[in-house]
């Protein structure tokens, strides 16, 4: 760094974070994802420990320029350990009149704002709605923050003047511009994008230097004039010693099922229908051909689940993936595979509803959906993922217990989850938990025909494959007969199963770890109960307040049905309960009607994640409230 | 002289009955075909143990509870999406789908389509007794115009599908059509049906006794069968009637009855070729509309096959072509990804 300063030979100020939130923001066709996605990957690199959060517009391409087309990438990166994306930015980087007008009041006070402003002639100031006459670069709303306009498209096109490309794809190459122009602010080397740069347009030379030339001239641009007056410092994070690397909570999803099905010895099935967010899961497996990975893209969601269910019935682990409206289709099936104990995985990634909602934004209102949404007596277990790292480990679970105790399990994730990226100290595949997963080859009833519904100490019935000799059965979706699984219309009989697949789902309760305090201690004024995405935003903001002497605590579930043996025990230990939840409460209600306590909601339905500050504000006022 | 004590006895059809006891309506014509069924499958050269049964809902369905074999009973519509699970995880399997028309064609319409241009290796028999049994009688989406049920007093406006027609619009690479009555000719057909590798589609005319009696009677009664059915058979001219005395000639793509006895030649019929394509959409459509005059016979038998590969052979072929490009990734691999870094 000294050498780059002596260099220019300039005074820059260098400001020294701990971290740092930095959000690009463009037109859809600006490339800000990719610009957000190789900034994130190189501080991942340089040992920060980071959380992003990408927020796409619901259209494919709305009109170029307008708001509705504003695409974003948020990260929040640093030297201490980070859980959430950042509520407010402490750089702004906009492409474009309607990015500004889309984020610029998450911009901190004495922020830094970027602006392109080629994105801020009269054309794109109209189509981003500002009145006639007004430039929000020019009217001094803009002077709380360091504003530096720079018109990057003019750069760009100087900078790659002789490249012999097209003014289009010359223009494609701005957002590296200003990729090297952050890397320069930051004092992030350039390698690892280089590396990228060479790697993805290897086959296509004029557009790799191209992009190379542009990410160098946006780096000597922060180098060479003398606008920039502050550079950041910011520390590699003192994270527990090991081996790294950056994943999303879709594609640990993905590859916590592959571990799941190789730890059990069998066949992973996906049978899926494309669904915003949930179809990237379905696009990673299906690269694991090599792996024997069989993935079936089914013509609708109901096809999905059922040919999961035929799959696992056939002997493999069968899973489906899809968001809200999606399994809303395969509630019918849920329940097939609920009587049948079937083992599988119905993956929901959920977004804001109902019916089509919002399918780009975050929401956990499909809780109640999961734990009740199907007729008839239909228990099913619901996990939940609290950091996209964490979807490995929760999905993984959820096909542990699918397969070992015979059900079909939900797993839920979501929008904010399963976009957003972490650094991950992922495990080796020998520390992964044995699965136990055996296939019953003899007959349980000697001298008669083989029981498929006789249960074992955990209610549990023996799982047979198709093509075992002299284990021929029959199953299906009317009511089962104890212990034959012929059908069985007996008025009695259906009371008795009623309560067995009940009883079976409540047992799994004494193999999944205890509910315990993650911050804070037991017996606190206050605890914070999340569930999910939500882990974050509560962790950071408890631990805030811990810091501030408050005494409050953080528990957070990851099986939400069945709760944890002690939840209700450890609940009571607290003189408040607060649920914060992106629903109307949907836990809170859970947690009142069965422990009988006060719980009190916290309710958030926008769209999107809860800030830190505003959590904090509520617990305050929980607090101090009567 | 080994052979003599390890030969296992032959299975018989009594060992592909199940313990359960069988629930149709008396002269259900469901019967005739789970009796030709279990007859035929001792003849599959299969082992009992890798026949498995996957039905959807309604009377035909329950079919599957009384084949002593493995046996899946889904929900409504369904049959042909959890099928394809079972058959692409396990290919071995010997799978057979079990279906009504309202099953099939109504509510399971999208995987019936689908599983047929999939081609999985799958037998798919679909009972047409052109009514709503289970739910006790309302029209299905293969009852004529005009029919009057429970739920049409005034009579069904809507047209019905083709079912054969459906099927080959759909690419399936088996088609053929059956009568409960005519135990004989099913049996021909399942025989055929599980030779063929790839979704074989049989449509079988089952009378309803309780709800739609009668509805095929023209095609299975003694009195009128052999003037109201032609049965078709590859490489054989189109022939029918009691004395077999009328024939099918081509017109262009116009099928024409002609009287070979009053003169006409029995050497310019239509010679029946189950691979074209063509020539199968005329059989499944021409004949199948009651309204059209002079008055046409209603096919049975094969009316085409064709082979192209199933689904899961070449799910199979591409996991092992990758397999064999890329090798398996250790999972310590999958889980490292392409970039890591230390921290020490």
């Amino acid at each position: 760094m000294d050498t780059l300063e002596k260099k220019s030979e300039k005074v820059v100020q260098t400001r020294e974070a701990e971290n740092v939130v930095v959000r690009f923001s463009g037109d859809s066709g600006d490339g800000m994802q990719l610009t957000g996605t190789q900034f994130t990957d190189t501080s991942a690199f340089l040992g920060q420990d980071l959380s992003t959060f990408p927020e796409f517009p619901a259209e494919i391409r709305a009109p170029i320029g307008t708001v509705a087309g504003v695409s974003g990438f948020q990260v929040n990166f640093g030297s201490k350990e980070i859980y959430t994306p950042g509520d407010m930015y402490d750089v702004l980087v906009a492409m474009n009149s309607a990015a500004l007008k889309t984020d610029i009041h998450k911009l901190k006070k004495g922020g830094i704002l970027i602006a392109n402003t080629a994105g801020f002639d009269k054309k794109n100031l109209n189509l981003a709605h500002y009145p006639e006459g007004v430039n929000p670069l020019e009217d001094g709303s803009t002077d709380d923050f360091i504003v530096y306009k720079i018109d990057v498209t003019k750069f760009t096109k100087e900078a790659l003047a002789g490249s012999g490309l097209s003014n289009k794809e010359i223009e494609r190459s701005k957002n590296m511009f200003v990729l090297g122009l952050l890397f320069w602010m930051f004092d992030k080397s350039m390698d690892y994008t280089i590396g990228f740069i060479k790697e993805k347009f290897g086959k296509k030379p004029d557009i790799m230097n191209a992009n190379i030339t542009a990410l160098k001239s946006g780096w000597n641009f922060g180098d060479n004039t003398e606008i920039f007056t502050t550079r950041f410092k910011v520390d590699v994070a003192k994270l527990p010693a090991g081996v790294y690397r950056q994943i999303t909570g879709n594609h640990a999803t993905a590859i916590g099922l592959i571990c799941a099905a190789e730890k059990a010895g069998i066949q992973l099935f996906l049978g899926s229908y494309p669904i915003t967010p949930a179809s990237d899961i379905l696009h990673e497996l299906s690269k694991y051909r090599g792996n024997g990975v069989k993935t079936f893209q089914a013509e609708d969601e109901i096809a999905a689940i059922c040919s999961a269910i035929g799959a696992s019935y056939a002997g493999a682990l069968g899973v489906t993936t899809s968001s809200g409206p999606g399994i809303a289709l395969k509630g019918e099936a849920m329940g097939l595979a609920v009587i049948t104990e079937t083992p599988i995985v119905v993956i929901n990634v959920q977004r804001g509803g109902p019916s089509t909602g919002l399918p780009t934004k975050t929401e956990q209102s499909d809780l109640m959906q999961a734990i009740y949404g199907r007729h008839g007596e239909s228990p099913m277990p619901v996990i939940s993922a609290s950091s996209p790292a964490d979807c490995f480990q929760a999905v993984y679970e959820a096909a542990k217990v699918a397969l070992e105790h015979m059900t079909p399990v939900i797993f839920l994730s979501d929008g904010y989850v399963a976009n957003g990226s972490e650094p991950w100290k992922f495990p080796s595949a020998d520390s992964l938990m044995p699965i136990d997963c055996k296939f019953v080859t003899e007959n349980n009833n000697p001298g008669g025909t083989f029981l498929p519904y006789k249960r074992d100490d955990r209610f549990v019935r023996p799982r047979t494959k198709p093509g075992t000799p002299g284990l021929q059965h029959r199953i299906g979706g009317l009511e089962k007969q104890d212990e034959t699984g012929n059908v069985s219309y007996d008025s009695k009989n259906h009371e008795k199963m009623t309560h067995l697949r009940a009883k079976k789902v409540e047992r799994i309760a004494d193999f999944i770890p205890a509910a315990k305090v993650d911050s804070g201690k037991e017996k606190a004024k206050i605890c914070v109960l999340g569930w999910g995405s939500t882990y974050g935003a509560i962790k950071t903001a408890v631990m805030e307040l811990l810091e501030e002497g408050h005494d409050v605590a953080h528990v957070h579930l990851r099986w939400v049905n069945p709760f944890p043996k002690n939840l209700g025990e450890l609940l009571k230990g607290f003189d408040k309960v607060l649920v914060p939840e992106m629903n109307m409460g949907q836990l809170c209600s859970l947690v009142r009607a069965k422990y009988l306590i006060p719980a009190m909601n916290y309710s958030k339905v926008q769209g999107l994640p809860f800030a830190v500050d505003e959590l904090k504000a509520k617990i305050i006022e929980t607090l101090n409230s009567k | 002289m080994s052979d003599i004590n390890t030969t296992v006895p032959k299975k018989t059809a009594k060992d592909f009955a199940s313990d359960q006891d069988v629930k149709w309506c008396p002269g259900c014509g469901d019967y005739a075909i789970l009796s030709q069924v279990q007859k035929i499958f001792p003849d599959l050269d299969v082992k009992q143990e890798n026949f498995v049964f996957i039905s959807g809902i309604g009377c035909s369905s329950r079919f599957t509870y009384y084949m002593n074999t493995y046996g899946f009973h889904s929900i409504h519509g369904r049959a042909a999406a959890v099928a394809s699970g079972v058959k692409a995880t396990n290919p071995e399997l010997d799978v057979w789908l079990i279906s009504g028309d309202g099953d099939s064609i109504s509510i399971g319409g999208n995987h019936f389509i689908h599983l047929l241009r999939r081609n999985f290796n799958i037998k798919y028999l679909l009972f047409n007794n052109q009514i709503y049994g289970l739910t006790k009688g309302q029209y299905s989406p293969l009852s004529e115009k005009g029919k009057n049920t429970k739920s049409t007093p005034y009579g069904s406006v809507d047209e019905p599908f083709n079912p054969l027609e459906l099927a080959l619009g759909a690419k399936a690479t088996f088609v053929a059509r059956s009568m409960d009555r005519d135990t004989k000719h099913q049996q021909v057909l399942y025989k055929r049906a599980h030779e063929h590798k790839g979704t074989a589609f049989v449509e079988i005319y089952q009378n309803c006794p309780v709800f739609n009696d009668e509805a095929f009677s023209p095609y299975t009664e003694k009195e009128t069968k052999a003037e109201e059915c032609i049965f078709v058979e590859h490489g054989k001219p189109m022939i029918f009637g009691k004395n077999n005395e009328k024939g099918i000639k081509l017109d262009g793509l116009k099928p024409v009855i002609v009287d070979i006895s009053n003169g006409a030649s029995a050497n310019d019929l239509w010679i029946h070729d189950e691979r074209d394509k063509t020539k199968a959409m005329i059989l499944a459509g021409l004949f199948d509309d009651v309204s059209l005059q002079p008055h046409n016979p209603r096919p049975f038998g094969v009316f085409y096959v064709e082979d192209r590969p199933t689904y899961e052979d070449d799910l199979t072929a591409q996991i092992n072509a990758v397999t064999a490009k890329k090798g398996k990734l250790p999972l310590d691999k999958i889980l490292a990804g392409d970039k890591t870094w230390i921290i020490a």
